[in-house]
């Protein structure tokens, strides 16, 4: 699969890492050349440095097939963005953005952006921990 | 005017406190939000109740500021994103306001009406249309010395390759009565005009006009 991840935070880092070692075709966007440190030293996949939502850097990723993309800056509403404007421009099998703020992962998978909550996800897993106990 | 509205205003710089005064002044209910608390403590002086502190893009804090009850939102801050998504959040959570955003990037405003934003105002488009149009309207008349109260002028216009007068005699213009010409600077060199001077481009014109005749001369450059 071809994928790209736009944030290469702690999150997107390790994603990247992951899909790479599993052969996949792997594209990291970043603002930050510094961010790419966080990329294992066998990552054999691309670096991108540039503004997720700026078509200069996105489009010659994109124009060719892109099997997925992940949105995951740190900032929720840029994620929101990006995601909506690649879903209107491209073709892709999936776009995901990455939204801490709970209600409005929550408001916008109603409008059809995939939406995934880690604040959701690590209260999810805490309250299992406390049934379990 | 019209009836009273109510209108949330989000980012409180320098469009959104003007935007607030001036709708305050006309009358109407507003409500502030700015994210930066030293911004919100400056502006309460002349804001009172009507600026909180908070994000915007926040479905909390659009509730908080009575964003049920608005006629109109409009997201004014230099970030796209943020703008986006509060527009979008109003619709979706609220009694639909009308939803108005800045764009700060004129390449987002097509996506924004795509994605439901009602309206949508781009600085840079406007700035850019007045400068086409004062482009358009002819070489641009510089005030070098102001007489008589400003009512006569010495002013300095370089003419453009496209200026009407380029390759012609001063002899075959009419020019605006309240104008003449009184020098010709072409280089280095200064030429004062009489009837065989033909105009040449890059000329700089310098020219005695009464404040009435400058829109004629304008035009006739």
């Amino acid at each position: 699969m071809k994928v790209m991840i736009i944030g290469c935070g702690r999150v997107g880092s390790v994603l990247a890492n992951r899909l790479d070692e599993k052969g996949h075709q792997v594209v990291v966007l970043d603002r930050n050349q510094q961010a790419f440190r966080r990329l294992s030293e066998k990552f054999s996949g691309e670096r991108i440095v540039g503004n997720g939502l700026v078509e200069e850097f996105v489009r010659p990723t994109l124009q060719e097939k892109t099997d997925i993309l992940f949105a995951m800056t740190d900032k929720d509403n840029v994620n929101l963005m990006i995601a909506q404007r690649v879903k209107r421009h491209y073709d892709l099998g999936k776009v995901i953005a990455v939204v801490h703020d709970s209600i409005l992962a929550g408001l916008y998978k109603e409008l059809g952006v995939e939406t995934v909550c880690p604040t959701d996800l690590v209260i999810k897993d805490l309250l299992k921990m406390i049934q379990e106990s | 005017m019209g009836e009273v509205m109510y209108i949330v205003i989000v980012g409180a710089g320098k469009v959104g406190y003007h935007l607030g005064k001036l709708l305050i002044t006309e009358g109407h209910e507003v409500m502030l939000i700015e994210r930066d608390r030293t911004k919100v403590n400056l502006l309460s002086f002349e804001f009172h109740d009507a600026i909180m502190e908070g994000d915007g893009s926040t479905v909390e804090v659009l509730r908080e500021a009575g964003t049920n009850r608005a006629d109109v939102i409009v997201a004014t801050t230099g970030n796209d994103e943020d703008n986006l998504v509060i527009c979008q959040v109003a619709k979706l959570m609220f009694l639909r306001p009308r939803t108005i955003a800045r764009v700060n990037n004129p390449r987002n405003e097509e996506l924004f009406t795509g994605l439901g934003v009602d309206a949508s105002v781009s600085a840079t488009k406007i700035i850019n249309a007045v400068i086409e149009e004062q482009v358009k309207a002819g070489d641009m008349l510089i005030p070098l010395l102001t007489l008589k109260e400003g009512n006569v002028e010495i002013v300095e216009v370089e003419l453009s390759r496209s200026s009407h007068i380029v390759k012609k005699k001063i002899k075959d213009l009419i020019l605006p009565t309240g104008s003449i010409f009184i020098a010709v600077i072409r280089g280095e060199e200064v030429i004062i005009p009489y009837g065989e001077t033909e105009f040449q481009p890059e000329d700089k014109v310098i020219a005695l006009v009464k404040r009435t005749s400058e829109q004629a001369l304008r035009e006739m450059l």
